[in-house]
């Protein structure tokens, strides 16, 4: 059976309305001066710490990011920290929240289809968190030129440059969980309390129990066997993927992201740094598969979505 | 009667096991208001759904305008327009914003969007609240809204679930009143209530529901002739000799009945209040007083699922 006309009508208008929304509500305001306050904070101690330690780096301003100062963390833990928190504030009450204000039956009378009304209350939300991660990425480049006054090379910006694109690509996992969350329940606030347990399991508690299951379930004849599986099992949390893919892209030494025998490590020179290419090679399996399960959740909840009854 | 708009036949909804509507078939002429009556749960709001393609039909078919609401969704939508249940807006959104924003979404073209929004604002006595937000509106407000935003639709028909459920008298003969002032513009109009009494004065026609089922359809005075065994009560006040007979011989006149001296209770099929004037005056009587009760759909969704209920135990109506 076919459905008459396109999907993706009114799409644009849905994108543009929450946009404008997220943009002016007070829940993202509080959000984004948090995110750029604890970044700028962070970015700043590191930048006193690179004066007070510098020798020759020739990645001096990727030091930015990873480098940090007690008691602050670093600029990429202080984002790995709080994206989630931002893309889950986003998407958390976007399908329950039409529910409660009733509005859901009244915008679905008119002619769209349910596909515009969350891929565009999607994209609006990613659309919000790459305004806000793009300024914060200029503010901190902007203020790494000012402290340290050594000029970026080109090899340093394509580097945090795709850092930005996948910082993004890790929001929209849990953007899509906390979208998936409000389509299954009809409370705003379960759904936001089953996203962040969720998010706090992944984030915290996963890493650890990953190399736990794996050692009791595992033979451990090759020693090697329990630690790859506890890698594989570590990697199903998006941390985890986020956490490699900055050490491959802001680390340019990094080899390898997981265990490796001593043979395979023949003939490399240590501390020397990988090319661009190389770097991007190493971390593409866990770039891709944030991206894909962002992709899988979305579709998750769109199905969800599809077969709920609209009346309240 | 013109074509039909709106046709039904055996349309069916399930839930499992459960069927929420059962087998209704029904046929909505352009023009009319037709009213959909019956208690909470009845399966009212689900049929309204299965129209508009908002919701699966299990079984059976409708067609609005001609159209499948589950393969046409969007011809049927474009000239449909809805007032869901207890109609929610966006509070931290003005009026007028709000109404922009379903008008890109009909894709009203921008040079007439303001202009159609003012005047359906200021159509349903909104015009001075234009620019206020939609949180500090009375309920009576918000569903007014929601009938702006079928006038703005320039809809050709508009269903309207529970209109007037918990709002005040005042404000509940005032929205009446514009749905009347719709139906003048041509608008077909599909109401659905459980407060019988307060919709009937609306209604062209109308389709009791029972339990998914339609337990009965067509005009108020039809239902009662049907249930009530005569539709029409007329009140007489009058004087003469032998005048309960000469009442009771009026074409039409079912039984009369004495409700104090001089005063007779008559139970018509129709209007009899001429017939029953000139028969008092030319069987040499005097008449004071005459006086129709036009049957209350109240009384015979009462009367009937008390009928019913004898055998079934149905639920009461609300």
């Amino acid at each position: 059976m076919r459905r008459e006309g396109s999907p993706w009508h009114g799409l644009g208008v849905v994108f543009l309305k929450e946009l404008s929304d997220h943009l002016t509500s007070v829940r993202m305001r509080v959000l984004e001066w948090l995110v750029v306050l604890t970044a700028v904070a962070a970015v700043y101690a590191a930048i006193q710490q690179i004066k007070d330690v510098s020798a020759e780096d020739p990645f001096l301003f990727l030091r930015l990011f990873t480098v940090s100062r007690e008691p602050l963390p670093s600029f990429v833990s202080f984002l790995a920290f709080l994206v989630p928190l931002m893309a889950i504030g986003l998407g958390f009450d976007a399908i329950n929240g039409e529910h409660n204000r009733r509005t859901l039956s009244r915008i679905l009378s008119q002619p769209i289809y349910r596909d515009a009304l969350l891929f565009g209350k999607f994209l609006a939300g990613l659309a919000t968190l790459a305004i806000s991660l793009i300024a914060l990425w200029l503010l901190v480049i902007g203020l790494g030129l000012l402290m340290i006054g050594v000029p970026p090379q080109g090899e340093e910006m394509a580097r945090s440059l795709i850092f930005l694109l996948v910082t993004i690509a890790y929001g929209g996992v849990w953007l899509a969980l906390a979208m998936l969350f409000s389509v299954v329940f009809r409370s705003a606030a379960s759904a936001a309390l089953v996203t962040l347990g969720l998010w706090l399991f992944l984030t915290a508690i996963w890493p650890a129990l990953a190399p736990a299951i794996a050692q009791g379930v595992l033979p451990a004849d090759d020693p090697a066997v329990p630690l790859i599986g506890a890698q594989m099992l570590a990697r199903l949390s998006p941390s985890t993927l986020f956490g490699e893919i900055v050490l491959a892209l802001l680390n340019p030494t990094t080899r390898a992201l997981g265990p490796i025998y001593l043979s395979q490590l023949q003939g490399a020179i240590p501390g020397a740094p990988l090319p661009f290419s190389e770097s991007v090679m190493i971390a593409w399996p866990q770039i891709v598969g944030l991206i894909a399960g962002t992709i899988v959740l979305f579709v998750i909840g769109y199905i969800t979505f599809q077969r709920q009854e609209v009346r309240a | 009667m013109s074509e039909p708009v709106i046709e039904a036949k055996g349309l069916t909804k399930r839930y499992g096991d459960a069927k929420a509507v059962d087998g209704v078939s029904f046929s909505i002429a352009r023009g009319e208001i037709f009213g959909l009556l019956g208690p909470n749960g009845a399966g009212k709001t689900t049929t309204i759904l299965m129209m508009l393609g908002l919701s699966d039909i299990s079984d059976g078919t409708v067609r609005v305008l001609g159209h499948d609401p589950m393969r046409e969704p969007f011809s049927v939508k474009r000239r449909v327009g809805y007032l869901p249940d207890a109609v929610g807006f966006y509070d931290n959104l003005t009026a007028l914003v709000n109404l922009r924003y379903t008008a890109r979404l009909i894709g009203i073209p921008v040079e007439e969007r303001d202009a159609r929004i003012v005047e359906s604002l200021q159509r349903v006595g909104l015009g001075d609240v234009a620019d206020k937000r939609v949180g500090t509106f009375s309920r009576g407000m918000r569903q007014r809204l929601g009938l702006a935003e079928i006038l703005m639709k320039k809809a050709e028909i508009a269903i309207l679930d529970e209109p007037t459920t918990g709002l005040d008298p005042q404000a509940s003969a005032e929205l009446l009143e514009m749905i009347r002032s719709l139906k003048r513009d041509g608008v077909t109009i599909l109401l659905s209530s459980h407060l019988l009494d307060r919709v009937q004065s609306v209604c062209d026609r109308v389709a009791l529901f029972q339990s998914g089922h339609i337990a009965l359809m067509g005009t108020v005075g039809e239902l009662g002739r049907e249930v009530l065994g005569g539709g029409y009560a007329v009140d007489v006040e009058a004087d003469g000799e032998g005048l309960k007979a000469k009442l009771g011989a009026v074409p039409g006149v079912r039984s009369v009945q004495d409700a104090g001296p001089g005063k007779f209770r008559l139970l018509a099929e129709s209007d009899v209040r001429a017939e029953t004037a000139a028969a008092v005056v030319n069987g040499g009587g005097r008449l004071y007083r005459i006086s129709v009760e036009e049957p209350s759909l109240d009384v015979i969704y009462n009367r009937y699922f008390q009928g019913k209920s004898a055998h079934g135990g149905l639920r009461d109506a609300a």
